[in-house]
């Protein structure tokens, strides 16, 4: 069995986001760029399925543009025998990236597609559902546990009464969460040979997908700003203080 | 425990500095058959490098000759130099030193020039690891200097195997290069370890922060270059601020102070922030944002104390040795000349002997010699280092003699019997409001669950005499507010303090490892990749 898992660009989560002041987006001007966590989680799952045997390739896809070689590399060097980037240099939303994921499927037949269950930079939380959708095929979100068991995989999901489990036949999409696993480090021999492992590059219009823009973004702003604090001498003045702006 | 993996090299280069990268890109410009490989702690290139900066670019002409038409993408020519003696409310213009003359120079971010070096470096096939700390030595079996040994990664904090845990490798080479930057912790090991410093005074060292502000439209004028004295500082403190405008209304500003500074309760920080409430400064700041900041400790020994550079199987260069020129407040251009001269050396001998000779005799060690005088004159006060300085400028460092140059943690004053001149400092109102709010703007992480990588050697000492004697001065001069006394929870009455050390905020400075007048800390590596993570710094 094959299994095929979505990486993402974004910026690392250390990075202190700046909107830019014309308000078109955020500040990427030397900002480190790392691999969503998410998706490294269900890569972690992925390399772990196969290394209990349950797997015999894992394959790591990426859409954007050359850029997102490196975090293929990473995930090379993770442990994944190969790697697809579907290039485009456009801004793709999630349909596009479902629609160009399901080429990919019908060229490869994975037996699971794992995803990030969202990418830290827009939150969007739809590529993984999308693809099952149009893939016609089960859907598991949120995964916090899985067991593939030959046909079919038990997965545990994090909903919001607690946790859920269901079982879906494969092929099948699933999008991880945090408590999944933790991710392994990197071997520094492994950066070597992720270098010699095979870094495919297929163009978007190469297989047939057009970019939609469906969602149209209006405008990017920080949160506001915290005001000054102000400093009572007691409970007197905190409520006079409290009553001047209209809050008691 | 099992045997570590190794990897072998021909030229194992520690740091991904301008030191390195140059020697890096040097060796395989030289000799494309040597296998060269880089280590680095932080987790991207230029992630951890922290400078003003305005650089000479003779070097960069010369190492990557064409970079004028690809420059670094923070690169502009330096059109004005503006030099000010500052009171409290006023300024006095200074004319400019003939060092510190910055026409054709270049005003740039150096985090940014190392990644843009790096990629040129790969080019030429050099092995690159960010995220890699190089925790020890590796010794051959006859006591030579054979590489180094890659940190453990997922250690928890108790010392124990996580589930994650991956076992550092060792890579092996004939020639190790120490690139660590000042007050590397392995150069610190070797020096000792093989007396390197024997011949030399001791290394002394600044206290460097800086901010990186977006400010309001006009307010910066790119290519003009600021550097203040005296306020807020007194007389018998050494330090200093830089401004430099850069486009798209961002301004690098900074502070340096000597640590060999004696007031004990004497907080940089605090310093660095008066300075920014001058009007002058203040002007400019006034309704800007902090986009990064950070702290590094800087060389300031100079010629004096320059340890013997090579050692059975490594050499230092760059700050690992210290050959930063502090008049003219400039270090990269001597960092890189001495990556290349390193690299010139063994590219033509194959070997590590010799060099500390053809170093001594380099314009490196040449221009430091030059200006040796100018940074020990000021231990004697301001005016009178001052007055100094421009005799020593005058006749270009040939007038004979020698000044001594003492270590920084024994400049300390105990608190007993010394009276801190008194300040005048303002309530402040620019942000960052206090220490923590800084390092918020450094990005700095560490995964909380892995051992301190600051170790106290004798911890009885912080709680005892450190206390009476010096008032645990580490809870001030650490400027990511690192080092905490807090009341020690439990049995309420007694009042107890205790040392409680937030290594997560480390900004990898080494400030502690150097000011603590015990020295009694020791700043180790953390797991790699942790740390700052500066942006365009």
């Amino acid at each position: 069995m094959k299994i095929l898992v979505g990486i993402k660009r974004v910026v690392d989560y250390n990075v202190r986001i700046r909107v830019l002041s014309d308000g078109s987006g955020v500040d990427t001007d030397g900002v480190k760029m790392s691999v969503n966590p998410f998706d490294e989680i269900a890569l972690e799952e992925a390399l772990r399925i196969k290394e209990a045997g349950n797997a015999d390739e894992v394959i790591v896809v990426s859409a954007g543009g050359d850029e997102c070689q490196q975090q293929l590399r990473t995930g090379l060097a993770m442990g994944a025998d190969r790697a697809i980037q579907i290039q485009s240099s456009e801004a793709l939303q999630p349909l596009s990236v479902a629609r160009a994921f399901l080429k990919i499927i019908e060229r490869e037949d994975p037996g699971l597609v794992i995803f990030g269950k969202q990418a830290i930079d827009d939150d969007n939380s739809q590529t993984g559902q999308m693809l099952a959708a149009l893939w016609d095929r089960p859907q598991a979100t949120f995964a916090s546990k899985m067991v593939v068991n030959g046909s079919s995989a038990t997965v545990t999901r994090e909903v919001d009464a607690g946790l859920e489990t269901v079982e879906v036949d494969l092929p099948a999409v699933v999008t991880v969460d945090l408590r999944l696993n933790e991710p392994r480090f990197v071997k520094l021999p492994d950066i070597m040979k992720a270098k010699r492992k095979p870094l495919d590059v297929v163009a978007l219009d190469e297989l047939g997908v057009t970019v939609e823009g469906n969602i149209e973004v209006g405008n990017h702003a920080p949160p506001p700003q915290r005001e000054k604090g102000v400093m009572v001498e007691d409970a007197a003045q905190l409520i006079t203080e409290l009553k001047n702006r209209g809050l008691l | 425990m099992t045997e570590r993996e190794v990897m072998e090299y021909d030229v194992i280069i520690v740091g991904a500095g301008p030191a390195g990268l140059s020697c890096a890109i040097r060796l395989k410009q030289l000799k494309p058959e040597l296998m060269v490989a880089v280590i680095e702690k932080s987790a991207e290139i230029g992630a951890h490098i922290l400078s003003g900066a305005v650089i000479e670019p003779g070097p960069l002409d010369d190492l990557l000759p064409g970079w004028r038409e690809n420059p670094p993408p923070t690169c502009i020519p330096v059109e004005r130099d503006e030099i000010w003696l500052l009171s409290q409310k006023g300024r006095r213009r200074l004319p400019t030193p003939p060092q510190q003359k910055n026409h054709g120079n270049f005003i740039l971010s150096l985090g940014a020039m190392c990644a843009w070096m790096a990629p040129q470096a790969e080019a030429l096939e050099v092995d690159i690891f960010p995220g890699y700390a190089a925790a020890g030595i590796r010794y051959t079996e006859n006591g030579e200097v054979g590489g180094v040994i890659i940190g453990d990664m997922g250690v928890d904090s108790e010392g124990n195997e996580k589930d994650t845990y991956m076992q550092g490798i060792e890579i092996h080479a004939p020639i190790t290069i120490l690139s660590e930057g000042c007050r590397g912790h392995l150069s610190k090991q070797l020096i000792e370890k093989f007396g390197l410093d024997r011949d030399s005074d001791p290394q002394t060292y600044g206290i460097g922060m800086k901010e990186l502000w977006q400010v309001q439209p006009g307010k910066s004028k790119p290519g003009l270059v600021q550097h203040t004295t005296r306020w807020p500082l007194d007389s018998k403190t050494y330090g200093g601020s830089f401004i430099y405008h850069l486009e798209k209304d961002r301004i690098a500003i900074g502070f340096v102070t000597g640590l060999d500074y004696q007031d004990p309760e004497f907080v940089p920080f605090e310093a660095f922030q008066q300075m920014k409430h001058h009007p002058m400064v203040r002007d400019l700041l006034e309704g800007g944002e902090i986009l990064s900041s950070g702290a590094r400790a800087i060389v300031e020994g100079g010629y004096q104390s320059l340890p013997k550079t090579e050692m059975p199987g490594a050499l230092l260069v760059g700050d690992s040795a210290g050959t930063l020129n502090v008049p003219k407040i400039k270090g990269t251009h001597q960092a890189m000349r001495c990556g290349m001269l390193a690299a010139e050396h063994i590219a033509e001998t194959g070997s590590w002997q010799g060099f500390d000779a053809k170093f001594r005799d380099s314009t490196v060690v040449k221009e430091l010699h030059k200006v040796r005088n100018i940074r020990p004159a000021f231990y004697k006060g301001f005016w009178r280092g001052f007055l100094r300085a421009a005799i020593e400028t005058i006749t270009a460092g040939k007038l004979p003699g020698t000044l001594k140059v003492h270590a920084d943690h024994s400049a300390l004053k105990k608190l007993d019997g010394y009276t801190a001149p008194e300040r005048h400092w303002i309530n402040r109102d620019l942000p960052p409001r206090d220490r923590l709010a800084a390092v918020y703007f450094a990005a700095t992480e560490h995964d909380e669950d892995q051992p301190v990588h600051l170790r106290i050697l004798e911890p009885d000492v912080c709680i005892t005499r450190c206390v009476e004697e010096y008032d645990n001065p580490c809870t001030r001069f650490c400027p990511a507010h690192v080092y905490e006394m807090v009341e020690e929870s439990g049995d309420g009455e007694s009042g107890a303090n205790r040392l409680q050390i937030n290594a997560a905020n480390c900004v990898h400075c080494k400030t502690c490892d150097i000011k603590d007048p015990y020295q009694i800390i020791q700043w180790v590596t953390p797991e790699g990749g942790s740390g700052p993570n500066y942006q365009n710094m």
